[in-house]
């Protein structure tokens, strides 16, 4: 008997090992989406802070907000927690009734007290991204005045001015107006701090997915949220951080994560051939361009701003480098949002660009310098550039430098040109025109400091017409605005945008419904599912 | 010295000679550290990156970013701020990482073991190996082994490590099908143990957790002999040269005029006498692979040390990068008086 049950013991063990190196070779179990991801910029998994690109994915995953708009066309806004929504006569109070039955993945009740709490907690936490709210006048003193419960399933928010619906709309789809659960958070509150060092970590929402575990730089476990209306069709979702991109490509090959997310464009063309890997993309809101300094008397001319936008070969750049991640865009609103204008009337054009030049009294050229971020595609984009500008007999030369360390010298306003990209905050066009074509105050020590002021470009009087298109009430009008604005920005502005970023996801063929939404928080694994 | 001579190396002496040891150790310890925190401080001051911007973004409105700045103390002079990190950290607080939040010793705590892993089972791996080939070479001088020998160790010298890496990766995970892929463990397996000395190998063996054991072998077993090979590299091109050193000294020729055998006089005899400078040679090679291979680690999405502190360095995030330069001060300090103390044990000139 003895000698049975030790032969048996050693036969399981021996099965146990066998099996365990077959388990190398295997997939990613059924009802796990594995995803290969850079994300060593998560700082904080707080709806009240997240602003990076990867913790708001997350959060859009994991958290429900009061409005949200279909991905495929963002003009269609809709309800998520909020069941429907007026505005009062004067347009300065909106009234929300919340939908009821919902729950928390605590299995808390989602009421009206809850979206109140969120939001003037965003607000009274006033932290990156809460500027978004503190648009239409909440302040850390008023707001628990001006956003007000009313019923168990209803409450008001009252702006400080008469702003366009939609814009107010928009900026209650971003991650920072997510809903969290008062009581969860509240119970781990210490100090005042409104559960801020404990959120920062965990998770209190409900949304499709909850997070169960994040290491910083290793990985981020989602897992289904039973309590969620629309049940996903996934037990768990995992996020990877593997930074580099050809290791990337090796486990989506191998089949050890089932997307890859950053490949480069090499990459994206050999994956594209092999019969198990299908290549999925969609457009977003962010947009690389050039900004040029107008504290350096050269490009100050306004001959000079105009000539280079004649001196890149836009479309070559967004053929090679750029494949796959752009498309040419050269207004300062990306397609798809309102009033975007998408003409791109510049095309590379020495001879046109040399004539400017002459006008501006440097007919053989000038040296200008560029801060260049040390990656792949943004050090290609500024070589191609450098070719192209020395055609004009521009003689552009390339500083190159960390990600930080460029942004560092951009912020001070010491570079002359900075290459670089721009994500959209909100769904909203007047996120973009609050930075492209506004600057109240171009001084060295500004309060705000949009793109605009960066460059050391006064608006004139664009910045007012910024400021009267986010109270303009009637769509088309608004649209219209927005027009003239792009288009001042193309004529005489200091930046030369020249493409409109967009995003792909390398997949195993067998994953289906992974969503590349518009922003970086609808990329949605919500109904994404594995055959 | 003559004393302890005469004395054999008597028991009191022995004692005396730790407890210099010990003392010098500290003094040696506590002189590194501050310097190079002094050092990494000012470095880390004259950087041109905004620590800030880690924390708040690039988009936080004016206020935020002043507000987070003046948190990070950096509104103080230079003098002050490295006044006050040196307070705190004698009391074992060596501030918040921005990026992950943690403490930095928890941080720390968490990457150095995945190093410690790796750098382990590269250097056994390195110095198994390097050590004989390296002799091998020396007996056989000139010929084709030799040649081989120097080859290897040129090459490994020579080729970039995350050329090499990416390749192994390509033929033995993605074509073979041999080892596991990047990481230190499947995630399936990931939840399986709880993680307590932090050394996945030990820690899924304590357990009992057999599956997930073989599973982070078969994970760190390219990454391990990729660091082998470079540390084999270097040790086999030491050995070769004392051991060149030693077989043409007296003793050797007298060794073999009295009949010795071949083995016993290139194995007993000459790498006797060569191994004491040898250990300097792997401690410093271990010393290295212990600060953490940024390339390996990035190759093989290992969370280790080394991407742990270049990651924080490019965002000026210097709390943990003062950290983890402590922590590999500590570490080339404990190796230092490691080999000095196996120098004792191998060397009876420096009892």
């Amino acid at each position: 008997m003895k000698r049975l049950t030790k032969f048996l013991l050693s036969a399981a063990m021996v099965a146990t090992m066998a099996t365990s190196f077959n388990a190398v070779q295997a997939a990613t179990p059924p009802d796990t989406l594995v995803q290969a991801w850079q994300m060593d910029d998560i700082i904080t998994l707080d709806p009240a802070e997240v602003f990076e690109f990867t913790a708001s994915e997350i959060l859009g995953n994991t958290y429900e907000r009061l409005i949200a708009y279909d991905y495929k066309d963002v003009s269609k806004i809709y309800g998520e927690v909020a069941e429907s929504w007026t505005v009062s006569p004067d347009g300065k109070t909106f009234t929300f009734k919340i939908r009821q039955g919902k729950k928390f993945a605590s299995g808390n009740p989602l009421t009206a007290e809850d979206a109140v709490f969120s939001l003037q907690r965003a607000v009274t936490l006033d932290l990156s991204p809460a500027f978004i709210l503190g648009q239409f006048g909440f302040t850390k003193d008023n707001v628990k005045d001006k956003i007000k419960q009313t019923g168990p399933y209803e409450f008001t928010m009252e702006l400080d001015k008469a702003y366009a619906p939609t814009f107010v709309l928009y900026c209650m789809t971003s991650s920072v107006a997510s809903i969290v659960d008062k009581k969860l958070v509240m119970q781990n509150e210490k100090d005042g701090d409104l559960g801020y060092n404990w959120l920062k970590t965990k998770y209190a929402g409900s949304g499709p997915f909850t997070i169960r575990d994040w290491k910083a730089n290793e990985v981020v476990v989602l897992e289904r949220n039973p309590n969620y209306d629309k049940k996903a069709p996934l037990a768990r979702v995992i996020y990877r951080h593997i930074k580099e991109t050809a290791t990337q490509r090796l486990m989506l090959e191998k089949g050890d994560v089932d997307i890859a997310r950053n490949l480069n464009p090499e990459e994206i063309e050999a994956v594209s051939k092999n019969p198990d890997i299908k290549v999925d993309s969609g457009p977003k809101g962010g947009l690389w361009y050039l900004g040029l300094n107008q504290k350096n008397p050269n490009l100050a001319k306004p001959e000079v701003r105009k000539a280079l936008k004649y001196l890149v070969d836009y479309q070559a750049i967004a053929d090679t480098i750029m494949k796959h991640k752009g498309t040419v865009h050269q207004a300062f609103l990306p397609k798809g949002f309102l009033g975007a204008v998408t003409d791109n009337p510049y095309k590379l054009d020495v001879a046109k660009a040399k004539e400017l030049l002459a006008q501006a009294g440097l007919k053989d050229g000038f040296t200008v310098t560029m801060d260049t971020r040390s990656t792949a595609d943004v050090t290609g984009t500024a070589q191609a550039i450098q070719q192209t500008f020395a055609q004009a007999g521009v003689k552009l030369e390339i500083i190159p430098g960390d990600g930080k360390q460029t942004l560092t010298k951009y912020r001070a306003r010491q570079h002359d040109i900075y290459i670089g990209r721009w994500g959209a905050d909100y769904q909203d066009p007047n996120t973009n025109a609050d930075t492209f074509a506004a600057n109240d105050d171009n001084a060295d020590d500004a309060k705000a400091k949009p793109l605009a002021w960066r460059n050391a470009w006064d608006p004139g009087p664009l910045t007012a017409k910024t400021r009267a298109a986010v109270l303009e009430t009637d769509a088309e009008k608004r649209a219209q605005m927005y027009k003239e604005l792009q288009q001042a920005v193309l004529d005489d502005g200091p930046f030369v945008i020249y493409l409109q970023e967009i995003e792909v996801a390398a997949q195993r063929k067998n994953v289906e419904g992974f969503i590349i939404g518009p922003s970086f928080d609808t990329n949605s694994v919500a109904q994404a599912k594995k055959n | 010295m003559a004393s302890s001579i005469a004395n054999g190396g008597g028991g009191h002496d022995a004692l005396r000679f730790y407890l210099t040891k010990t003392a010098q150790f500290f003094l040696v310890l506590a002189t590194t550290l501050l310097g190079l925190v002094a050092v990494t401080f000012i470095i880390g001051r004259v950087v041109p990156i905004d620590p800030v911007l880690a924390i708040v973004g690039d988009r936080a409105p004016a206020h935020v970013y002043e507000r987070a700045r003046q948190e990070l103390g950096l509104d103080l002079p230079l003098i002050q701020q490295f006044w006050i990190y040196l307070k705190k950290a004698v009391t074992g607080d060596f501030g918040n990482s921005v990026l992950t939040t943690n403490p930095v010793m928890t941080d720390i705590a968490n990457a150095f073991p995945a190093t410690f892993e790796l750098a382990t089972l590269g250097t056994i791996i390195g110095t198994i190996i390097g050590i004989p080939l390296g002799v091998l070479a020396a007996v056989k001088r000139g010929t084709l082994i030799d040649q081989v020998v120097r080859f290897l160790g040129l090459a490994g010298y020579s080729i970039p490590i995350f050329w090499l890496g990416l390749m192994g990766l390509l033929l033995f995970y993605a074509k073979l099908g041999w080892v596991a892929g990047p990481g230190r463990i499947d995630v399936t397996y990931s939840y399986l143990y709880t993680p307590i000395t932090g050394i996945v190998l030990i820690d899924t063996a304590m357990q009992g957790q057999w599956d997930a054991f073989w599973n982070a072998v078969s994970h760190i077993l390219l990454p391990a002999c990729l660091l082998g090979y470079f540390s084999l590299a270097y040790i086999s091109r030491m050995t070769r040269s004392f051991m060149l050193n030693e077989l043409a000294q007296e003793y050797v020729i007298a060794a073999r005029v009295k009949g010795l055998s071949e083995m016993r006089v290139i194995w007993r005899h000459a790498l006797r006498n060569a191994a004491v400078p040898l250990v300097t040679v792997i401690a410093l090679s271990y010393a290295n692979l212990l600060e953490g291979s940024v390339l390996t680690e990035t190759v093989f999405a290992w969370p280790g040390l080394g991407q742990y502190i270049t990651n924080s360095l490019q965002n000026a995030d210097m709390n943990a990068v003062l950290g983890g330069t402590l922590a590999i001060g500590t570490v080339f300090v404990l190796l230092n008086l490691v080999s000095d103390l196996l120098y004792r044990l191998l060397d009876p000139r420096t009892r």
